[in-house]
């Protein structure tokens, strides 16, 4: 790790990561659960650790391929995917927010996981469903932790290292949540955390596609405070938008 | 092997669920980094400009779906609209 990187890079990384994996393994573990409270955890518990492997051979092979690129555009790649991905968490978070598209809701999607489980027929010798099913799953969440990781990595040099701690950190709270309750992290503010991480992508995105361009930032790399700032600020004027089109919509359509 | 399709159709999932938002944004991103650099005011004001194109971007499609499922709703009527 470079350690001459500054806390506005690696606090920023550390807590983007962590906050954007932990929405994906709160949703791996209820799929994870389900399987292994019907299915039995061996079968689970393999699945999601062949997944874990595949990934982090993944991260390596992809993150020692990106040290051969030029910065600049790596920048200028990572920063428009940011954009793209961040700002679609967004829109949906915002959406959400405003009451336009419904919130999700993990209980239910436990529920639907013991339903399709049971489906399938009993337990011989080696489960396969159990190990196909999980080993699925965290492949699905596992590789938008991934893409998050690198994503925000990547952008500047030593700032790996912090994503992937912020990453590693999720994963050690959701599992460590898991073993404790043995059921859905239903309480988890899932939209108020991707409504955060949002912000924080698209911020992050628009750093690194403006210093992929060759922008310079004001402030330099506090420049990301300020983004962080100004895209929250759009996100609440936004929601307060479109809850007013709502609101208007039921005026509209009163008899 | 149905799962490697299913991967391959997530990983597209991540970028883009509304394709025109997500094609706005690329046009934005392209204007920008075709013209930002030949304009004098590259060094003051172009993070601005990146800025408050993705801000309209963001805006606009937010607001756009809100009327959008007001259109669908006065189509439908009140009586489904109570239901939403």
């Amino acid at each position: 790790m470079d350690l001459s990187i500054g806390w506005a890079h690696a606090g920023p990384s550390i807590l983007a990561s962590f906050l954007a994996s932990i929405v994906e393994c709160v949703e791996a573990l209820t799929v994870i659960l389900a399987v292994g409270s019907v299915r039995g955890w061996r079968g689970a518990l393999s699945g999601s650790a062949a997944a874990l492997a595949v990934l982090l051979a993944l991260v390596a092979a992809l993150g020692r391929a990106l040290m051969n690129i030029p910065l600049d555009i790596v920048q200028l790649v990572v920063g428009a995917l940011l954009l793209l991905f961040g700002l679609r968490w967004l829109r949906k978070a915002i959406l959400r927010s405003a009451g336009l598209i419904p919130l999700h809701d993990e209980q239910a999607a436990f529920s639907r996981n013991i339903e399709a489980m049971q489906r399938f027929g009993g337990v011989r010798g080696w489960d396969k469903v159990a190990f196909a099913a999980c080993f699925q799953i965290t492949m699905l969440e596992g590789t938008e932790v991934v893409f998050i990781v690198i994503a925000v990595g990547a952008g500047g040099t030593g700032l790996l290292l912090p994503a992937g701690l912020g990453a590693f950190a999720a994963l050690i709270v959701v599992i460590a949540l898991g073993i404790a309750l043995h059921r859905p992290l239903a309480s988890v503010p899932e939209n108020t955390l991707k409504f955060f991480v949002g912000v924080l992508l698209s911020a992050f995105g628009t750093f690194w596609f403006g210093e992929g361009i060759g922008l310079r930032w004001p402030g330099a790399d506090w420049a990301i405070a300020g983004l962080i700032a100004a895209f929250l600020a759009v996100a609440l004027l936004t929601v307060s938008l479109c809850r007013r089109q709502a609101s208007c919509d039921a005026v509209t359509v009163r008899p | 092997m149905r799962w490697i399709g299913t991967i391959f159709r997530e990983i597209f999932g991540l970028f883009v669920d509304d394709g025109s938002f997500a094609i706005t944004i690329l046009v934005w991103l392209g204007v920008t980094r075709l013209l930002l650099p030949r304009l004098d005011v590259f060094s003051r004001w172009s993070g601005l400009i990146l800025f408050a194109g993705l801000g309209l971007v963001l805006v606009e499609s937010a607001v756009r779906y809100a009327r959008g499922r007001q259109t669908t709703l006065d189509k439908q009527g009140p009586k489904s609209a109570s239901h939403s």
